[in-house]
């Protein structure tokens, strides 16, 4: 297929006089397992603000599925299936797992705003929200408050939620950030089992996760893209290292 | 668990509970304990339906206002002047006054919801002030500050009068109170309710799945003011009187203070918050209002640093 | 033509003179909002008390006006220190309806602390001899109170301005308005930092209500009275701004005089009008961050 699953045209934003992303072309393609990575502060994070409608662009433009998508609202996006899990973990804390990822299987289905039939009647959807905790090992925590969970487990939830939103892109926001080194290995296991009809686009400043799940990497500096190439090239561009000092880059 | 059990246990929480038979053995009670009270009881039983209304757009979906009583006597006044006028029907005169509220809670809404935090309080409290202003100049029809006079409410069914000791009152109250009471309960417990919480809990995160914000918080408005002009009508048509205080801002600061004695977004937080302000002001408030001034205050200051959930939170602590 | 300049000077000069007493007192719930992120409803008793203070030291005990003043201000920021540290401080970051409750406890409170104390009567300002009647400039006389009310108005809003410029609190007041995180990172203690502002804040209220006595009458039930105003010039004038409640300070007390002047029937109308469409135009405030 020609068409990419996402892709943005000269994507740039401005607040006065400062640029946080500059005419940031980028192409994600079907089935992709592709990671953006780049210094603190590079705009990572404000690219997927962008593209998920969280933000609206000064410029250019965003096409999913070569649809042009950049004046729709955020919710319209996810409709159509764009969604993003956040860096830092954004949950209705003090409700269960299974209710949070309820919720989104609810809003997928477009019963989220009925009025006449009770919430647990809605049987159909609460399997589906449990199928899927079952899926990511999920289920033995399923009534538990999400505030009470480990925060490794919390991330899991945000995957779990994103992916109840039946995505055809899948953006995630650091997926392990945070998460003390036992608990982050569930997530990329996670992570490497997601169906291949999903676009992933990872944001990522652990190297080592990078290098274990992307194939391609576009690499974003002070709002702009560096470079971008499949995951060998980027590994020995000497450029990126230079970004990269002092980061383990490995061989 | 096996999945099946969480999964029952979570989709039965909308089931009656035995205990929430409990307010209305008690409501029903009262008429036959306390005969001489029952016009008290009627005014209780009509705020609590204001509180609920509140709840639902405070507790639920956590739009912190100043501003409630706008609604409250949008339906007063519409009911009363109805009254007033040679309509004393009484359930069409309800119907008014809530139509007249939705009216306002849907254009204010529009307005008001679109900003949030100290800008969203503010814009409650201008729109409440708007209306008790303009109340207040079209004194030729509310009765301005002396209130509305002349209001003729007909016997129920043309058979139930409203009698001096608040009978027909008390049973008509409890009847649209139960009324209320069904619809909030399923709101509640729809997906629009559930929504409504994640709303109050996490508005990115319901952006992020999808979830037409700004639609449901209108919504919910839109249905509060709904049932707020009921409990105002409620409260024009027992006491064949409105006034201004009806707009006032002391009557949208103490429905929220009724509500956190009682537990705010727990659907009977009203129920206790309500009888218990209500009940402690008849008594006290007469010997001398300034300790009562003083002891709501301190409560309130106590009931927020040391028990946060009102009633239904300390019952909720002495569970475990 | 005469006459609309005759008016219109009257109405800027008793507009100049109301909004710098609203300015004095709201500037603190300003930095206070902005900066704690805290809804104070019951700023407004910090004014009233200033207005007790400065009334109850002159009347019964012959204090003179200016020392009587001074004395307020410090009274009321002495006494601020320890609510916020005792009570408003619990709720930092906490939710906004418990904020709202628990100052609107305080205000309930101070009403009746405030009737018991000195009853529910007006407390009267009498300036001091050297302050009443008029100044006349030839062409047009000016009340000499409300003339000294705009100078002195002027003169603290002027130190206050440089002070927030200047001084290496100020700075560190902008930082933590500005963002809170990075200040904390780069050492700043914000804690400290809070109970400062408070206390200042808390203190320019007080001086704003013993000053204003006579524009905004001290009585028990003050802080519910003028609650909308106060809020008004915070919410229109952009939380944790500085010069945004001035200017707000001064459209509101020239709407206000304005209308007074010319039609007291309205003046209400079109200035919660005003105010709504502003912060639908700009939600944070005419100043306020983005």
């Amino acid at each position: 297929m020609n068409t990419p699953a996402l892709e943005t045209r000269g994507l740039r934003k401005s607040f006065g006089a400062l640029t946080v992303a500059n005419a940031v072309d980028f192409r994600l393609e079907h089935g992709a397992r592709h990671a953006l990575i780049g210094p603190n502060g590079a705009g990572k994070t404000t690219f997927v603000e962008l593209v998920t409608g969280a933000l609206q662009a000064s410029a250019g433009q965003i096409h999913l599925d070569g649809a042009d998508i950049t004046h729709l609202p955020q919710a319209a996006r996810v409709k159509r299936g764009l969604v993003r899990t956040f860096q830092i973990t954004a949950l209705f804390r003090r409700l269960s797992v299974l209710e949070n990822v309820t919720l989104a299987v609810c809003e997928r289905q477009g019963v989220g705003g009925g009025l006449f039939r009770p919430a647990g009647r809605h049987r159909g959807a609460i399997e589906e929200a449990h199928a899927l905790l079952e899926q990511l090992g999920l289920e033995v925590e399923a009534l538990r408050p999400v505030n009470l969970l480990a925060y490794g487990r919390q991330r899991l939830v945000e995957i779990a939620v994103s992916l109840a939103l039946s995505p055809k892109v899948l953006l995630l926001d650091e997926p392990a950030a945070g998460v003390p080194s036992g608990e982050s290995g569930a997530i990329i296991k996670v992570i490497e089992r997601l169906p291949s009809d999903i676009a992933l686009l990872i944001i990522e400043h652990d190297m080592d996760l990078v290098f274990r799940l992307a194939q391609r990497i576009t690499v974003l500096v002070q709002g702009s893209v560096l470079v971008e190439g499949p995951l060998e090239a980027i590994a020995m561009d000497p450029e990126v290292r230079r970004v990269y000092l002092g980061e383990r880059v490995p061989r | 668990m096996t999945p099946s059990r969480a999964i029952d246990a979570f989709a039965r929480r909308h089931r009656y509970h035995p205990l929430e038979a409990l307010p209305w053995l008690a409501a029903v009670a009262s008429y036959f304990i306390f005969p001489d009270y029952l016009a008290l009881g009627a005014q209780i039983l009509a705020t609590i339906l204001f509180a609920l209304s509140a709840d639902l757009v405070l507790g639920y979906a956590g739009i912190v206002t100043l501003g409630h009583a706008a609604f409250l006597g949008t339906g007063a006044y519409t009911a009363g002047i109805l009254a007033a006028h040679g309509w004393g029907e009484p359930f069409t005169g309800i119907l008014a006054g809530s139509v007249a509220a939705a009216f306002l809670g849907f254009l204010s809404g529009l307005v008001v919801l679109r900003t949030t935090g100290l800008a969203l309080l503010m814009q409650t409290l201008v729109v409440a002030t708007l209306v008790a202003e303009a109340a207040n100049k079209a004194s030729f029809i509310t009765g301005g500050d002396d209130g509305l006079q002349g209001m003729e409410v007909w016997p129920i069914f043309g058979w139930f009068r409203f009698d001096l000791f608040g009978r027909t009152s008390y049973a008509y109250c409890l009847a649209l109170l139960f009324l209320g009471w069904l619809i909030a309960r399923q709101i509640v417990h729809s997906p629009f309710g559930r929504s409504l919480i994640g709303i109050r809990e996490n508005v990115r995160r319901m952006h992020a799945i999808g979830a037409p914000v700004a639609r449901r918080r209108l919504t919910i408005y839109t249905i509060s003011a709904a049932l707020a002009g009921v409990s105002g009508a409620l409260i024009a048509q027992t006491t064949q009187f409105v006034s201004l205080s009806f707009l006032s801002l002391e009557r949208s600061g103490t429905v929220l203070i009724m509500l956190i004695i009682g537990g705010v977004g727990r659907l009977y937080g009203a129920f206790i918050g309500v009888p218990l302000y209500m009940i402690a002001q008849n008594r006290f408030s007469e010997i001398d209002p300034v300790y009562w001034y003083f002891w709501i205050g301190l409560l309130m200051v106590l009931v927020v640093v040391f028990a946060r959930g009102g009633v239904l939170g300390l019952f909720d602590r002495f569970r475990r | 033509m005469g006459n609309t300049l005759s008016a219109a000077v009257s109405i800027g000069f008793h507009g100049l003179a109301f909004a710098m007493v609203l300015y004095l007192i709201s500037v603190g719930l300003s930095v206070t909002m902005g900066l704690m992120g805290f809804v104070n409803l019951a700023h407004g008793v910090f004014a009233m008390a200033g207005g007790y203070v400065v009334t109850s030291l002159m009347s019964r005990w012959g204090v003179p006006f200016l020392p009587a003043l001074l004395g307020a201000a410090v009274a009321v920021s002495l006494a601020s220190i320890p609510i916020e540290r005792v009570l408003y401080r619990r709720l930092y970051g906490g939710e906004e309806l418990d904020q709202v409750l628990l100052t609107m406890g305080l205000v309930f409170m101070s009403v009746a602390a405030a009737t018991y104390v000195w009853g529910p009567l007006q407390q009267p300002l009498q300036p001091p001899p050297w302050l009443s009647g008029a100044i006349d400039l030839g062409v047009r006389s000016f009340p000499a109170y409300r003339s000294f009310l705009i100078l002195c108005g002027a003169a603290l809003v002027t130190v206050l301005w440089l002070g927030i410029e200047r001084t290496r609190f100020g700075a560190r007041v902008r930082a933590s308005v500005d963002n809170l995180r990075m200040a904390q990172s780069v050492g700043i203690d914000t804690s400290r930092l809070f109970m400062t502002t408070f206390a200042l804040g808390s203190g320019l209220a007080g001086l704003g209500g013993g000053l204003g006595a006579d524009l905004l009458a001290i009585n028990p039930s003050y802080a519910l009275q003028n609650l909308a105003y106060f809020l008004i010039v915070v919410a229109v004038g952009g939380l944790g701004s500085i010069r945004g409640p001035f200017v707000a300070a001064l459209l509101l007390g020239i709407a206000d005089s304005g209308f007074k002047y010319l039609l007291p029937e309205f003046g209400a109308f079109f200035i919660y009008t005003l105010t709504m469409g502003i912060l639908l135009w700009r939600p944070r405030g005419l100043f306020g961050r983005a």
